[in-house]
């Protein structure tokens, strides 16, 4: 912490945000770094804060530390060599970003997917936004200095839920799972009774903790009214996925484009009114409920039969010239994944739309007036990954 | 009341410090050098080449055709073709690599490579600790050190292991009724041929009449 101790090339001041138009006078205010080597920053993420006392002025994000050129080498991969790297976009949720990406190129090759490998993306995707708001809702609680019981109790869940990760894909986080037109591998013997038997101690694990924390006084002092994104910003701004849901937009692509086939299960887009730091931690709550419903419907409708295109060519892969933009909710927003063709073996133009990196756009605005404390929490419940807004 | 949520979380911390005497599946803790957990089926780390027999340079699969140090997305591989042929596990005669190296460093461990070979040549391991102090030459694996028997997959991999000897041996019977029965049909021609010359002579040789011009 210094006072102003940067040189102008690395914190050009007068180029963060707007002047302040009211209160003290510049020289009383603080510039502070915080991070990127900050526990509470979720991974290499810095933010230039403007301090008056305790409350911020002005806050500037700085991202990149984690830049690894992955747009740039998908265009030198075959189509096939991107999928493993996509695991490493946003590293909580590797199944969701093999979706994504795999819709996209079956969009632009024109690839139908078998029902059974449909049913499996859904088991998987759901079973991945599960263990992707129980990390959350546990980092939550770690960030508000409510140290290290409720994370491990979340960890705990997501533990178990990796362990299927595990037996299914080989891997516990870095899947590369999905293929063009189906899946990999089909469901190991006895995956489904485990992965009942998980989700038989999800709603009692929802209870304890709704019981325990989410009515707990101290959180909703620290949570309520913290970070309040308008409706009206989180539209314009293209915020998307659980924090434009707790602002109230109704908008969740598993309903709006019914990809997959998300049109035959019956489930709830949970929306919140104030649009604070407690309603996001709630929208996430009430996600798993419903994922829940989701996954028995899958898992009891899940029929027999191939689980990969067996038209598509796993060497050779030259899908015609065109373009394609395939999208699908992720647990924390919309991921899409834009692909050009000219006709050869690799990507002409390959881009990924994060969700993490449009919501974490807004942080300045969220964080304005509040207290150095609350940056933290507010930081926490965007649901960043680094992997992902830096790529 | 005040100081509730305290008591209500007390007693969660108490609840779970004497279940843990009471129920085994609390205790997750192991000792691991020592003690293992078993290995899934669908474990994987890094791959490894397999070889059929006894010898491994004679049993190896590979036949050398670079499709998996092309399609690796890393590029962690290296091969270097053979000049002369050995037969393959078909009875084939192939090229076989006379240098094989993964740098282990590099590889992330994605089984492409393993995807895309036809020959059912490279497989992954489930290895773990492989932990060096030799960050050269220790994580560079060449050919003998990725060397790893049929037996050795079997046993890691037990289901794709059966299906792909199935397969194998499938090819083998093709293979060799194909041999057999182009044996049995040379030995028919030739035997033909021989009935043919016995009934009626052979003419005069072609190639004198050329060679006296």
């Amino acid at each position: 912490m210094s006072t102003a101790a940067f040189p102008a090339a690395v914190l050009p001041t007068q180029q963060i945000g707007s002047e302040p138009t009211s209160g003290p006078s510049t020289e009383q205010l603080l510039e502070l770094s915080m991070g990127p080597q900050h526990p509470s920053t979720h991974g290499v993420f810095r933010m230039n804060v403007v301090l008056d006392g305790e409350r911020v002025v002005r806050l500037k994000p700085v991202f990149g530390y984690l830049h690894r050129n992955h747009e740039k080498i998908a265009e030198s991969e075959t189509y096939l060599g991107s999928m493993p790297y996509t695991d490493r976009l946003d590293y909580i949720c590797p199944l969701t970003n093999n979706w994504a990406y795999a819709l996209a190129v079956e969009k632009l090759a024109g690839i139908q997917v078998p029902e059974r490998a449909e049913y499996l993306r859904v088991i998987v995707g759901e079973l991945t936004r599960l263990q992707n708001h129980a990390c959350l809702v546990g980092f939550l609680m770690q960030d508000m200095g409510c140290s290290g019981t409720p994370l491990m109790y979340a960890f705990r869940q997501r533990e178990m839920v990796l362990d299927l990760f595990e037996a299914l894909t080989g891997a516990r986080m870095m899947c590369n799972y999905m293929r063009f037109g189906g899946c990999r591998v089909d469901l190991p013997a006895g995956w489904l009774d485990q992965t009942k038997k998980v989700l038989q101690q999800f709603p009692r694990f929802l209870d304890e903790f709704e019981r325990l924390l989410i009515g707990n006084e101290i959180l909703m002092g620290r949570t309520q009214g913290i970070g309040v994104l308008s409706k009206e910003l989180a539209v314009s701004a293209g915020i998307s996925g659980p924090m434009a849901r707790a602002s109230g937009v109704d908008y969740d692509i598993r309903k709006v484009d019914r990809y997959g086939i998300y049109d035959r299960f019956a489930f709830r887009v949970p929306l919140g009114s104030h649009g604070d730091v407690y309603d996001r931690l709630m929208i996430r709550v009430l996600e798993m409920r419903e994922s829940l419903g989701i996954l028995d419907q899958a898992m009891r409708d899940l029929p027999a039969g191939p689980i990969v295109d067996p038209k598509t060519k796993i060497r050779g892969f030259r899908p015609k010239p065109g373009e394609a933009y395939g999208r699908i909710e992720a647990p924390k927003g919309e991921l899409g994944f834009y692909l050009i063709s000219d006709g050869s073996p690799n990507p002409y133009r390959y881009r990924v739309r994060p969700p993490s990196l449009i919501n974490l756009t807004v942080l300045e605005d969220l964080c304005l007036g509040h207290n150095v404390a609350d940056i933290v929490i507010i930081l926490g419940s965007v649901d960043i990954v680094l992997g992902e807004v830096d790529r | 009341m005040l100081g509730d949520g305290i008591l209500k979380g007390l007693a969660e911390t108490a609840r779970n410090f004497f279940g843990s005497y009471v129920s085994r599946d609390r205790l997750t803790t192991i000792q691991y050098p020592e003690q293992r957990d078993p290995q899934i089926e669908a474990a994987r780390s890094f791959p490894f080449l397999v070889f059929d027999g006894a010898d491994w340079q004679q049993g190896l699969r590979c036949v050398s055709c670079q499709i998996c140090e092309k399609e690796c997305p890393p590029k962690c591989i290296f091969i270097e073709k053979s000049k002369d042929k050995k037969p393959d596990a078909v009875g084939k005669p192939q090229f076989y690599p006379v240098r094989f190296d993964i740098d282990i460093s590099v590889c992330m461990s994605c089984q492409i490579c393993v995807e895309v070979c036809p020959f059912d040549a490279i497989k992954m391991d489930v290895d773990y600790d492989l932990s060096t102090d030799d960050r050269f030459g220790g994580l560079l694996l060449d050919r003998q050190r990725l060397a790893k028997s049929n037996e050795h997959y079997n046993k890691i991999h037990p289901t794709e292991a059966a299906a792909v000897d199935a397969a194998l041996a499938e090819e083998r019977a093709k293979a060799k009724a194909a041999a057999e029965a182009k044996a049995s049909a040379a030995a028919k021609a030739a035997t033909e041929a021989k009935a043919a010359a016995v009934a009626n002579p052979a003419p005069a040789p072609q190639p004198a009449a050329g060679e006296s011009q």
